[in-house]
């Protein structure tokens, strides 16, 4: 009997669609090690692969920045574009309505959104364009060395001694006054929210709004800085404690109700919300926007799940698309016959 | 109560030059707001219908209502229909310009004047017509505030009586102005009728400026050039349609809305084969278009001037990262408000290169309607082909007001979708590279999201890329990429609408001109050759210029160039690729005061230059 030359190769990891992980890895990460940013692609690398998403089908977009950077880095099967600073709203929502049946994620910074993107966010919000809307969060600019982002906390100090004195923006408050439809924050560290928050965002079908603490080690992780993973560990109040319980046609889940309150995503999943603080529901946004604004007195950062909608009608609904995406229509559906043309100069005679 | 002044449409003494047949200007001095509007556009109608080649273009201020505004209307047997410098037939119904109107009147000239502004004793060389408008509305429109609306329309009835206009092709006009709403047509036709019988009964008849019947308007249309643009791309299959609200474009879309909701939905499903979508911004609205056009729809935004300097960054992206959009820019005078509502042929130069690094862009040329519809149709099939921005550049003459023009042909050649590859087609690529040019002409193949292929997919960055898409700040690499973009625009000269020439045997002097300009360019030539001095032309429908341009200018010993700009803005992006010896043969002829150019300005300045 002879004995095998090399040991068989260990079968590739695959889920359940038959994707092999490395499907959903990206390019090395130019970043600097310890970014934030990273452990949030890592995530995201990790939900779509549990979700069984088929990375064909996914686009990946992103403004200019560190964190824009960082499409590169996740899913090397899906069609990225890393498109110009703070307008990646756009360039989403003209790609998908190309092709609704994609699955879009983007990624941006808080200079990216809140600052040159601002306009943009506020009308992707109010639009609810089914796209996962990431913000890694770090509160300066990271690209270009380490200003002050409008996210950045009162007080807060840069490496360079200057002290922030204009009040943040708080982007969460903000997409729930503009009617977003999935508002929720998270914290790079934290593997198992963040996780769970990504499949939840995977599932919904209109915007899904994270913004993702993300210590930039390199320009704001020093002491006096309210975003740095010290004050962060510090500071962060878990909301709620999100488990996401993906929806399988011939699997059922079982878990105990207990103290957590269930919400259903668009595909039948759901994400269960523990150490809610009494009767809180993910489904008003004036009593999540009170929460937030009581938070931030106590100098509080909180994390979870602050508001999902499923009944809103998303973007393509209101636009009538067909099944098919527009991209790809036959040109007999795409121009009409020639009795419309001649009709039309009837009329003009 | 005063009597209506019986008149007799005092004659004054006749300088002009005897009869005007079916060639003569009429210009209506109203307000902005008041309904002139419909009142112009049923006149201009009736005209057309009779057969005779007529014209009309608003000249108006930015302003909703109760700023002057004129409109001129160009009757021309000959088809000439450039605007006229001259003013034939005024009629006057604002206050605040009468005087000024009545001085502009050609000697010998007829004024249509509301009775109040007592006109008839500013000038004894022209024929007086003064009409109680107030008196004669009063008691057909019971609704008061109606009243103004329908009131201009009774001028349209006594320029019926006075020239001619057979009163049934003013009725069928109104029916096409007020589409078939018999209420409205019904008023405002009592109106016309009113107008009409005060003529017959107060005024003599004259015989200087008249219209007879002719069949030179068989079988044509009338329309504007935004519908124009609007038509040409539902029937170039566009499907995504962002944009944002700006004088003068705003009409390519909201037509395109129209439209499409008659002839892109699906009657069963009631589902739509497109998206139309106003965005927060022009920023916004091509990064939609971009986005649209890299997933594969055929994508498109409608802008002018001020929208286009906020399309900058993202159009240099689009340049260099090769996604194809269509743009109509609809050019106005200006940045800022600038003069939002009048002509000009200003955004040449800065499309032509529009954003930063080296960029240089495909821009189509349309001078009339028909060429509007045409050229969306290019400009969706080149976009797509070239895989690059294409810039449809109308301008306000063209775009927002009424041409006369032939009936638009259906589209003979299928939609060029570009090098797309699919799934099965990638699997007999070797090598595939994104930026590649496997063809040797420059364009590379792309391929769209959602193709399921391990050569599919790639990361589209604005920052340095080699040819399989990957980030580069390689010297070499970057050239690669650059070097072809070039290739691809030198491509391009071969496959844009070629330039239209007219060459005479007998001319020293060339012309050159596009757009809008051709009209009285064309008029200009004719008396040219009238006056012994024959010109050769060329018609430029696009950029980047064919070999022909070069070529046209060689052969002449000195070419005009022609355009509605102060700086010769064409002519700025010959310099930046002919010989010296080439440049040389050049001449800036320019005209930018905001108004449609007539053949009268230009043939004084060309003739002026000439004698330098
Ligand atoms: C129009 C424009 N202005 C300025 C810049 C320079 N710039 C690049 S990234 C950046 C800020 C990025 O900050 P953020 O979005 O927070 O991303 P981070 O690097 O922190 O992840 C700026 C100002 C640019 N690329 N484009
Ligand atoms: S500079 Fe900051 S944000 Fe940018 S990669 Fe480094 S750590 Fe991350
Ligand atoms: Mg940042």
């Amino acid at each position: 009997m002879e004995t095998p030359k090399s040991k068989p190769a260990r079968p590739a990891k695959t889920n359940r669609l038959g994707v092999e992980l490395t499907l959903y890895k990206g390019g090395k990460s130019t970043l600097c090690a310890g970014c934030g940013h990273n452990a949030i692609s890592e995530r995201i690398v990790q939900a779509f692969f549990e979700m069984n998403i088929d990375p064909y089908q996914v686009i990946k977009l992103s403004g200019i920045g560190c964190s824009s950077k960082s499409p590169a880095y996740f899913l090397n099967a899906s069609h990225g574009f890393n498109s110009v600073h703070g307008r990646m709203p756009s360039i989403a929502t003209g790609a998908l309505m190309a092709q609704h049946n994609l699955i879009g994620i983007g990624v941006s910074g808080d200079g990216d959104t809140a600052s040159i993107g601002i306009g943009q966010f506020v009308h992707l919000m109010r639009r609810n364009v089914p796209l996962i809307y990431i913000i890694e969060d770090n509160g300066v600019y990271g690209l270009t060395k380490g200003q002050f982002s409008a996210t950045a906390d009162i007080g807060s100090k840069l490496k360079t001694g200057i002290v922030n004195e204009y009040p943040p923006i708080d982007t969460c408050s903000l997409a729930i006054e503009l009617g977003a439809t999935f508002v929720a924050r998270s914290f790079s560290g934290d593997r198992k929210q963040l996780s769970a928050i990504l499949k939840a965002a995977i599932a919904h079908k209109g915007t899904a709004m994270i913004d993702v603490i993300s210590p930039c080690v390199t320009f704001n992780d020093h002491e006096g800085s309210t975003r740095s993973y010290s004050y962060v560990q510090e500071h962060e109040e878990y909301f709620d404690e999100v488990q996401f319980v993906p929806y399988f046609d011939d699997i059922t889940v079982e878990y105990d109700p207990g103290t957590t309150i269930e919400v259903t995503l668009h595909d039948g999943s759901r994400v269960l919300l523990s150490k809610m603080p009494e009767d809180y529901r993910p489904d008003d946004r004036q009593k999540a926007l009170k929460y937030l604004m009581e938070g931030k007195k106590r100098g509080e950062l909180l994390t979870g799940i602050f508001f999902v909608d499923t009944d809103e009608k998303n973007l393509f609904d209101l636009l009538h698309l067909p099944d098919e995406s527009l991209a790809h229509l036959p040109e007999d559906r795409l121009r009409p016959e020639p009795a419309a043309l001649d009709e039309i100069m009837e009329e003009l005679t | 109560m005063q009597e209506p002044q019986a008149s007799t449409g005092t004659e004054h003494k006749q300088t002009g030059s005897g009869q005007h047949t079916n060639d003569f200007t009429i210009h209506v001095a109203t307000v902005n707001g008041s309904g002139s509007q419909s009142a112009n556009n049923t006149l201009l109608r009736a005209i057309f219908y009779m057969g005779i080649p007529v014209s009309g273009k608003n000249l108006f201020p930015s302003n909703i209502q109760g700023m002057p505004t004129w409109f001129t209307i160009r009757v021309n047997k000959d088809g000439y229909i450039a605007r006229s410098e001259n003013i034939d037939i005024l009629v006057a119904v604002n206050a605040e310009t009468a005087h000024e109107d009545v001085q502009a009147v050609r000697p010998g000239g007829l004024v249509i004047y509301d009775e109040p502004l007592k006109l008839d004793t500013l000038r004894d060389d022209l024929t007086f017509y003064p009409v109680p408008f107030k008196k004669l509305v009063t008691p057909i429109v019971p609704v008061a505030k109606l009243r103004k609306m329908v009131s201009n329309i009774i001028y349209v009835g006594v320029l019926a009586q006075l020239l001619g206009i057979d009163m049934q092709e003013v009725e069928k006009a109104l029916h096409k102005q007020f589409k078939g709403k018999l209420k409205a047509v019904e008023l405002n036709m009592n109106a016309a009728k009113v107008g009409f019988d005060y003529a017959q009964e107060n005024f003599q008849q004259q015989k200087t400026f008249t219209l007879e019947r002719m069949d030179k308007t068989a079988g044509k249309i009338i329309i504007d050039g935004n519908s124009a643009g609007a038509l040409g791309s539902m029937f170039a299959g566009v499907s995504v349609v962002t944009w944002y609200p700006i004088t003068p474009s705003t009409s390519v879309v909201e037509k395109l809305m129209h439209y499409m909701q008659k002839y892109r939905v699906d009657a069963k499903t009631g589902k739509s084969t497109y998206a139309i979508l106003q965005a927060e911004d022009e920023l916004a609205a091509i990064g939609m278009v971009i986005g649209a056009g890299w997933a594969g729809a055929r994508a498109m935004t409608a802008t002018s001037g001020p929208g286009i300097s906020l399309m900058t960054e993202f159009i240099g992206l689009a340049y260099f990262a090769e996604v194809p959009a269509v743009l109509f820019d609809v050019q106005r005078v200006g940045p800022s408000t600038g003069m939002p509502t009048r002509t000009q042929q200003g955004d040449i130069l800065a499309c032509a290169t529009l954003s930063h690094g080296d960029t240089r862009h495909i821009l189509l040329l349309p001078s009339s309607p028909e060429e509007v519809f045409e050229m969306a149709g290019d400009a969706f099939d080149l976009a797509e082909q070239f895989q690059t921005p294409v810039f449809v550049m109308s301008d306000l003459d063209l775009g927002m007001n009424n041409w006369m023009a032939d009936k638009f042909s259906y589209p003979d050649k299928p939609l060029n979708r570009g090098k797309v590859l699919s799934a099965e087609e990638l699997e007999k690529f070797e090598d595939f590279g994104r930026y590649k040019d496997e063809d040797g002409d420059g364009i590379p193949y792309r391929t769209l999201p959602g193709t399921k292929h391990p050569k599919a997919p790639y990361f589209t960055r604005g920052s340095g890329h080699n040819i399989y898409a990957h980030y580069t700040e390689d010297p070499e690499e970057y050239s690669v990429i650059m070097q072809r973009l070039a290739k691809k625009l030198e491509t391009a000269r071969t496959a844009v609408p070629a330039p239209v020439i007219e060459e005479d045997e007998n001319a020293q002097i060339g012309i050159i001109a596009y757009g809008t300009t051709h009209w009285a360019v064309q008029e200009m030539r004719d008396r040219l050759r009238a006056k012994g001095t024959p010109t050769s032309y060329l018609r430029l429908r696009a950029y980047p210029f064919s070999d022909e341009v070069k070529a046209f200018i060689a052969r002449h010993e000195r070419v005009y160039v022609i355009e509605q700009n102060r700086d010769g803005q064409m002519l700025a992006l010959m310099r930046m690729e002919y010989p010296a010896e080439v440049i040389a043969r050049l001449r800036s002829l320019t005209v930018y005061d905001g108004l449609p150019v007539s053949a009268d300005t230009l043939t004084r300045k060309l003739e002026h230059m000439e004698q330098e």
